[in-house]
C-alpha cells in the first residue's frame, strides 16, 4: 500500500504537499502564537477563510478526478458537498442540547418551532461523531452510487449526464427546502456551539479545523494521485479520450466510472463536513446548481487532469471572490462571468496547462542552443 | 358571495344608467321617496311594514335602499328626516340620495341617526329583495334574485318563485329559479313527492353548492329521502371529480405551453446544432425586459399604445434576444463546435454575465409588467375557470412552434439549416454558408427565447433571475421529448405539464416537482434519446 | 462449408433494422476457426453494422449470433464479448491519444480487467517482454514513448491492430486497415494481417480490391444486408451480380 502511494509521486506532487503542510503551519502560528498587536497576527476570520478555502480544493479536487481523468462533467458535485455538509450539522446540532433556543434537551431548535414531538429516525446517532462523519461519507457516497449505476449502466454521457447532474442537485435544492424535511428548511442548520467538546468559535478550534481541512486536502491528493497513476487511472484517461475502444478492449467502463464517481462523490463530502463547522452554517443554497458549475470553473481554471491545479484553481478563484465582493460586490459576476469564457477559448489546459507549455518551449529554447529560434506552432 | 356582490354593482350601474336617460320615471319619485323615508320611523314593526309597502311597489328603484338597510348602511338625517345611504369617509359620512343615487356631500356622524335593524328585519329585507329582483326587468338580476334564494333556502320564497317562475320568458333564469325553488322546497315542510322531485333537479344543476345542499339534507333526513339525496350527492361528486381532473389538465396543459415556450428555442440550439446553451433562460429574460421597456416608454409617451405592448413587444424582443444570439454564436461559441462542455460552461459564463449587466441596469427587484384588457380576466366552462393570459399563452406558444415548423419545412434557409445540422461538409461544398447558417440558426432559436420572455412576462416575475428558472425545466422537456424533435418537444412539454400538475394535489407543488425530475431522471436512463429518437447510426456520429 | 465443430463465428438468418431501414437481411455468415475472410460490398451493404452485430454494440432484431459452440453473442455487452476473444479494430482509427504508445499496448494486454485488480496491478516482466514484441511487429518500436496522438494515420492503423494483438483473441474484426494508406503502407498491412491469421481467425472488411487480392482468402460480397456471392476473388469477380452492383461501379 505505501508502495502503491510512493510510486505515484512527482515532483509537483510533493512541492504541493510541502506547500500546503507550510501554509498549515503558518497559519497556525500567525493565529495562535503571534500576539494579536502584531501586524502578523492572523484573525480567526481570515483562518476560517482560509480553511473555507482548502475545502473547496477538496472539492476541486473531487471534481478534477471525475471529469479531467475520466471525462464526466459533473454539475452535480455541490449536491454531495452539501450532503457531507448536512451530515457534519446535524452533529453540531445535536451537540447543541438544551442550550437551544428552546433549551430542548434533543430536539433541535426549528423541529420544537414546527411542534416535532420526537426526533425523526434519520437523525438518530447523529449524536455521535465517528457516525456522523461516517454518514458524511456514506451518504453522498451511497447517492453517487445508485446515480451512477443507473447513468453509466444506461450509458448517459455528456452534456446528457451534464443536464441530469444538475436536475439532481436542483431536486435535493427543493426538497431541502420543505420544512418537513426535517433539514431545517430555508434556514438549514447554524448556530452551532461545539464539536467534540471545543468551542467551534475559540480560536484552537478554528486553527484545528484549518489544520484538519490540511491534512484532509493532502490525504485526498495522495489518494487521487495514486489512483491516476496506477494502470487503472490509465482506463479512466482512455475511458476519457475513447469509450468505446475501451469497451472493445474488455473494460466494463460503467464500472471503473462507477468507482471513480463514487470515490470522488465521497471526498466532497468530506469536504462539505470540514467546510460547515469552519463557516457555521449549512442551508439548501447550497445545493443550488450555480454552486456546482462554479466549482467546475476552479478546475478549469487551475488545469483540469492535473489535481494540482484544481487545488490551485478553487483557492485563486475564491480569493478573488472574496477580494471582488469585498472592493466591488457588483463587478464580481461579470468577472466570473468573463473567467468561464476565457479559460475555455483561451485556456483549455487551465493555469498549470499554461505554466508547463511555457516552461516546455524554455526548456526546448535551451536545449537547442542560445540562439532565439523561431517560433513553432504546436 | 362575490357573484352576488358583482350583480349588485351592475345593478347599481344599470339603474344609474335608466335615470340618466329616462327622466320620465322620476315623477314618481316623491311618492317613493315617503316610502323610503318611512323606513325610519317607528319601530321594528312599523319598519316591517315599510319594507313590506316597498316590496309591494314591485319597483326596482326601491332595491339600493332596502339593500343599503340590510348592510346597516341607511341612516336618517337628524335635520329633515331625509333617509340616506352612507359610506364611511374618515370621521364623516358619505351621502348617496336612495333613489336618484346621486351624491350629496358628507356631513358629520353625529348629524346622522342609524335605522337600525334586527335578524327578523333583515329577513324581511332579503326576501323583499329576492321578490323584488325575481321581477326585475333585467335578466341578470332575476337571475341573480334567484341563486340569492338557492343559497338561502329560504321556503318563504317559493309562492315568490312559483309567480315569477309562471312568468318567466328566458329559459336559463327559469332553470335558475327552479332550481330555488327545489333548495326552498327541500327545507321547507312540503311532501315527500315534492322533495324527491326537488333533488332530481338540484342533481341536474351540478357544481360543489348543490352537493352541500344534498349532503345536509340527506344528514336529517331518513329513508327513501334519504338514500335518494345521497345517491344524487354521489352523481354530483363524480361529475364534479370529473371537472377537477378537467381543470387540472388545463393547468397542466398552461403550465406545458410555459415550458414549450421556453424550450421551443433551446429545441433548435441544442436540438437542432447541438449546442449547449446554458444562457437560453436569460434569452427568455432578455425578452421580458424588451416587453417591460416598451410598456414603460408606451406609459410615457403613447398611453393609447398600452393595449398593443405586446404584439409591439414580440418583434422587439425576437430582434434584441436574437442579436445577442448571433453576437455570442459569432463571438464565442463557434470556436467551441465540437466541445460540448466547454460550451456548456462559456455559456454558463455568459448568463451570469447577462444577469449582472440586466441587474446593473434595471435593478434587482422584480420590475412591473402590465397586462393589456384583451389578457385579463377568466371565463367559465362548466365548473372549470380558464383565465385569458394563459388561454392566449396557450396559443401564443401553438402558433410559434407551428410558425417554426413551417420556417424549417419550407423556407429555403430551413433547407439549408438541415443541410448543415446533417452534413455540414457537404453543405458546405454545395455552397452553403455553414457558418452565417450556424449564426442565423443560433440567432433564431435565441429570438425564440426572446418571444416567450414577452409571453412569460405575464405570469411570472420579471426579475434578472427569471431565465434561471426556467433552464433546466427547458433541458428536461427536450431531452424528454427527444433532441432535434420539435414534436417530441411539445408533448414533452404537455406531458410534463400535465404529470406535474397532477402529482401536486397529492405531493404538493414542491414534492411534485422533485418527482417528476426524479422521473425525467431515470427515464433519461432508460431512454437516453428521449421519447422521439433518431435512430440509426445517424446518431452515433 | 465447414463442420460445425470447427466454426467459430456464426451468424444466422440475422436482421437489423434502423426506422424501417434494413441494414441487415437474414445475413448468414461462417467463420472457420483459423479462417481469414474478407468482407467486400458498397456503402450501406451492412458492413460495419454487421461487426457492431458480433461486438453487441447493436443488438440483432432477430437471428443467431453464435461463437464457438455454443455462446449466444446477443445477449452479452461489448466487454464480455471483448473478453470472450474477439477484437474489433474501428473503420476509423481508434487509439488513446493522450497516452504512449506503449501504455496503449500495455491497456489491450490480456491482464485482469476489474477495477479493484487494476487499482493495484502492475506490470511486470512478461509483460514488457510481450509490449515489445507486439511493437517489433507493428513496426512502432522506436514510438513507444510517443503519444498516441502524435502518430500518422497509418500509425495509428497499426498501433489498433497491434492493440488488437495484444488482446490476443481467437477473432479478430478488421474495419478498413488499408484505408488512407499509402501502397507501400496497404502491402505492409496485409503481410501483418497474413502473419496475425497464422494463429487467429481474422475478418476483414476492405475496399481496397489489391489489398484483398494481397490477402489471398476467401471473399464475402455483401450487398443490400445480406451475402451476394462468396468464394475465392476472382469466383466473386467474375459474378455478374457482384459486377452490377458493386465491382462495375
Amino acid at each position: 500500500m505505501t508502495n502503491f502511494i510512493a510510486g505515484a509521486l512527482g515532483i509537483r506532487s510533493y512541492i504541493f504537499i510541502a506547500v500546503i503542510a507550510a501554509i498549515v503551519v503558518v497559519v497556525g502560528f500567525l493565529n495562535l502564537a503571534v500576539p494579536e498587536t502584531s501586524s502578523l497576527y492572523m484573525s480567526s476570520y481570515v483562518v476560517s477563510l482560509f480553511g473555507k478555502y482548502l475545502c473547496y480544493a477538496i472539492l476541486a479536487l473531487a471534481i478534477d478526478l471525475v471529469w479531467g481523468f475520466c471525462g464526466v462533467l459533473s454539475l452535480g458535485h455541490g449536491a454531495f458537498f452539501a450532503l457531507g455538509g448536512y451530515a457534519m450539522g446535524m452533529y453540531l446540532m445535536r451537540q447543541i442540547g438544551t442550550r437551544g433556543v428552546y433549551g430542548h434537551p434533543e430536539l433541535p431548535d426549528f423541529m420544537v418551532f414546527l411542534n416535532w414531538q420526537e426526533l425523526p429516525w434519520y437523525w438518530y446517532g447523529f449524536d455521535m461523531f465517528w457516525f456522523a462523519a461516517l454518514m458524511a461519507v456514506l451518504v453522498p457516497g451511497a447517492l453517487a452510487f445508485a446515480f451512477g449505476w443507473f447513468a453509466f449502466r444506461s450509458r448517459v454521457t455528456g452534456v446528457y449526464l451534464s443536464i441530469i447532474t444538475q436536475a439532481m442537485t436542483f431536486a435535493l435544492l427543493l426538497a431541502f427546502f420543505r420544512n418537513d424535511m426535517g433539514f431545517g428548511g430555508n434556514n438549514g442548520l447554524t448556530d452551532f456551539k461545539d464539536i467534540l467538546g471545543f468551542d467551534v468559535q475559540s480560536d484552537s478550534t478554528r486553527v484545528g479545523l484549518f489544520a484538519a481541512s490540511g491534512i484532509a486536502l493532502i490525504a485526498a491528493f495522495l489518494l487521487a494521485q495514486a489512483i491516476v497513476t496506477s494502470k487503472l487511472g490509465k482506463i479512466l484517461i482512455a475511458v476519457r479520450d475513447a469509450e468505446a475502444r475501451t469497451r472493445f478492449l474488455g473494460y466494463r467502463v460503467e464500472h471503473y466510472k462507477l468507482f471513480v464517481w463514487t470515490l470522488s462523490a465521497m471526498m466532497a463530502g468530506v469536504a462539505g463536513a470540514l467546510y460547515v463547522p469552519q463557516v457555521g452554517i449549512i442551508n439548501p443554497s447550497e445545493f443550488a446548481p450555480a454552486n456546482s458549475i462554479e466549482a467546475v470553473i476552479w478546475v478549469a481554471v487551475g488545469g483540469r487532469g492535473t489535481l494540482v491545479g484544481a487545488a490551485l484553481g478553487a483557492v485563486l478563484v475564491n480569493g478573488a471572490k472574496t477580494i471582488f465582493t469585498g472592493i466591488l460586490p457588483e463587478v464580481w459576476l461579470f468577472a466570473l462571468g468573463a473567467l468561464f469564457i476565457a479559460v475555455t477559448l483561451f485556456l483549455p489546459k487551465g493555469i498549470l496547462g499554461l505554466a508547463s507549455q511555457i516552461m516546455a518551449k524554455r526548456r526546448e529554447r535551451q536545449a537547442t542552443g542560445a540562439a532565439p529560434q523561431p517560433q513553432e506552432a504546436d | 358571495m362575490m357573484t352576488f356582490l358583482k350583480s349588485r354593482t351592475s345593478l347599481l350601474l344599470f339603474l344609474f344608467s335608466l335615470f340618466m336617460f329616462v327622466p320620465a320615471t322620476t315623477s314618481h319619485a316623491d311618492e317613493l321617496a315617503d316610502k323610503i323615508n318611512k323606513l325610519a320611523e317607528g319601530g321594528f314593526n312599523d319598519r316591517q311594514k315599510a319594507i313590506n309597502e316597498l316590496a309591494a311597489t314591485g319597483d326596482s328603484r326601491v332595491v339600493p335602499a332596502l339593500e343599503a338597510l340590510g348592510d346597516g348602511l341607511l341612516y336618517m338625517q337628524k335635520l329633515g328626516n331625509k333617509v340616506v345611504i352612507v359610506e364611511r369617509a374618515g370621521s364623516n359620512f358619505k351621502l348617496t340620495d336612495p333613489i336618484t343615487l346621486e351624491a350629496l356631500g358628507e356631513m358629520p356622524k353625529g348629524a346622522l341617526e342609524k335605522i337600525k335593524v334586527n335578524n327578523r328585519l333583515r329577513r324581511a329585507v332579503r326576501d323583499a329583495l329576492g321578490g323584488l329582483q325575481l321581477n326585475s326587468k333585467k335578466p341578470a338580476d332575476r337571475m341573480a334574485a334567484a341563486e340569492a334564494v338557492f343559497q338561502s333556502k329560504d321556503p318563504d320564497a317559493i309562492p315568490l318563485l312559483d309567480a315569477a317562475i309562471e312568468k318567466e320568458t328566458k329559459a336559463d333564469v327559469k332553470k335558475a329559479m327552479l332550481e330555488a325553488r327545489a333548495a326552498a322546497v327541500l327545507s321547507s315542510d312540503l311532501d315527500d313527492t315534492a322533495k324527491l322531485d326537488a333533488i332530481k333537479v338540484i342533481e341536474t344543476r351540478s357544481g360543489r353548492d348543490s352537493r352541500s345542499i344534498l349532503l345536509g339534507f340527506a344528514a336529517n333526513a331518513e329513508g327513501k329521502l334519504k338514500s335518494a339525496a345521497e345517491e344524487s350527492a354521489g352523481i354530483i361528486e363524480r361529475s364534479l371529480a370529473a371537472w377537477a381532473a378537467a381543470q387540472n389538465v388545463w393547468y397542466g396543459l398552461s403550465l406545458g405551453s410555459v415550458l414549450l415556450l421556453a424550450a421551443i428555442g433551446l429545441a433548435i440550439t441544442f436540438g437542432v446544432m447541438g449546442v449547449i446553451n446554458m444562457a437560453h433562460g436569460e434569452m427568455v429574460m432578455l425578452g421580458a425586459y424588451t416587453t417591460f421597456v416598451v410598456q414603460d416608454v408606451i406609459r410615457t409617451s403613447y398611453p393609447q399604445l398600452f393595449e398593443v405592448s405586446l404584439l409591439i413587444s414580440i418583434p422587439l424582443a425576437f430582434l434584441v434576444a436574437g442579436a445577442i444570439g448571433v453576437a455570442i454564436e459569432r463571438g464565442i461559441i463557434r470556436w467551441l463546435y465540437g466541445r460540448p462542455l466547454e460550451t456548456l460552461l462559456a455559456t454558463w459564463g455568459i448568463s451570469l454575465a447577462l444577469q449582472q449587466t440586466v441587474r446593473s441596469i434595471f435593478g434587482p427587484t422584480n420590475q412591473e409588467v402590465g397586462t393589456p384588457d384583451f389578457m385579463s380576466g377568466a371565463f367559465e366552462i362548466g365548473q372549470m375557470t380558464i383565465t385569458y393570459n394563459r388561454l392566449y399563452i396557450l396559443v401564443f406558444a401553438l402558433v410559434v412552434l407551428a410558425a417554426l415548423m413551417l420556417v424549417m419545412k419550407r423556407t429555403p434557409y430551413g433547407l439549408q439549416m438541415r443541410a448543415v445540422t446533417q452534413n455540414r461538409a457537404m453543405a458546405g461544398a454545395m455552397g452553403i454558408r455553414t457558418d452565417w447558417v450556424d449564426a442565423l440558426t443560433f440567432g433564431l432559436g435565441s429570438g425564440i427565447a426572446g418571444i416567450a420572455g414577452v409571453a412569460l412576462s405575464q405570469i411570472d416575475n420579471v426579475s434578472p433571475n427569471l431565465g434561471q428558472s426556467y433552464i433546466i425545466d427547458s433541458f428536461m422537456v427536450v431531452v424528454f421529448g427527444g433532441v432535434g424533435n420539435l414534436w417530441g418537444t411539445l408533448v414533452g412539454a404537455m406531458t410534463l405539464g400535465v404529470a406535474n400538475k397532477f402529482l401536486e394535489p397529492y405531493a404538493g407543488a414542491v414534492l411534485g416537482k422533485i418527482v417528476v425530475l426524479v422521473f425525467i431522471i431515470l427515464f433519461i436512463q432508460k431512454k437516453p434519446r428521449g421519447m422521439f429518437a433518431l435512430k440509426g447510426r445517424a446518431v452515433e456520429a | 462449408m465447414t463442420q460445425a465443430g470447427d466454426t467459430l463465428l456464426y451468424l444466422d438468418n440475422v436482421s437489423v433494422s434502423f426506422d424501417g431501414f434494413k441494414a441487415l437481411n437474414a445475413l448468414s455468415l461462417y467463420i472457420a476457426e483459423g479462417e481469414m475472410r474478407a468482407i467486400i460490398g458498397p456503402n450501406g451493404a451492412g458492413k460495419t453494422t454487421m461487426m457492431d452485430v458480433i461486438t453487441g454494440k447493436t443488438r440483432p432484431d432477430m437471428g443467431t449470433v453464435a461463437f464457438g459452440k455454443d455462446i449466444d453473442l446477443t445477449k452479452m455487452d461489448e466487454a464480455a464479448i471483448a473478453t470472450l476473444g474477439i477484437g474489433r479494430k474501428f473503420q476509423k482509427p481508434t487509439v488513446f491519444e493522450s497516452h504512449t504508445v506503449y501504455d496503449n499496448i500495455l491497456l489491450a494486454l490480456d491482464r485482469p480487467r476489474g477495477v479493484i485488480k487494476t487499482l493495484f496491478d502492475k506490470s511486470n516482466g512478461t509483460d514488457h517482454k510481450r509490449i515489445d514484441e507486439i511493437l517489433e511487429i507493428t513496426r512502432l518500436g522506436d514510438l513507444a514513448d510517443e503519444l498516441g496522438a502524435n502518430l500518422s494515420h497509418g500509425q495509428k492503423q497499426w498501433l489498433e491492430i497491434g492493440m488488437l494483438l495484444a488482446q490476443d483473441p481467437m477473432l479478430l474484426l478488421v474495419d478498413e486497415p488499408a484505408a488512407g494508406m499509402t501502397d507501400a503502407e496497404t502491402a505492409e498491412t496485409a503481410r501483418l494481417l497474413k502473419d496475425i491469421a497464422k494463429d487467429h481467425s481474422v475478418v476483414v472488411v476492405e475496399h481496397d480490391m489489391d489489398f484483398v487480392r494481397d490477402l489471398g482468402v476467401k471473399v464475402t460480397v455483401l450487398h443490400e444486408g445480406s451475402v451476394l456471392a462468396e468464394g475465392s476473388l476472382d469466383q466473386v469477380s467474375a459474378n455478374q451480380e457482384v459486377i452490377d452492383v458493386y465491382l462495375g461501379r
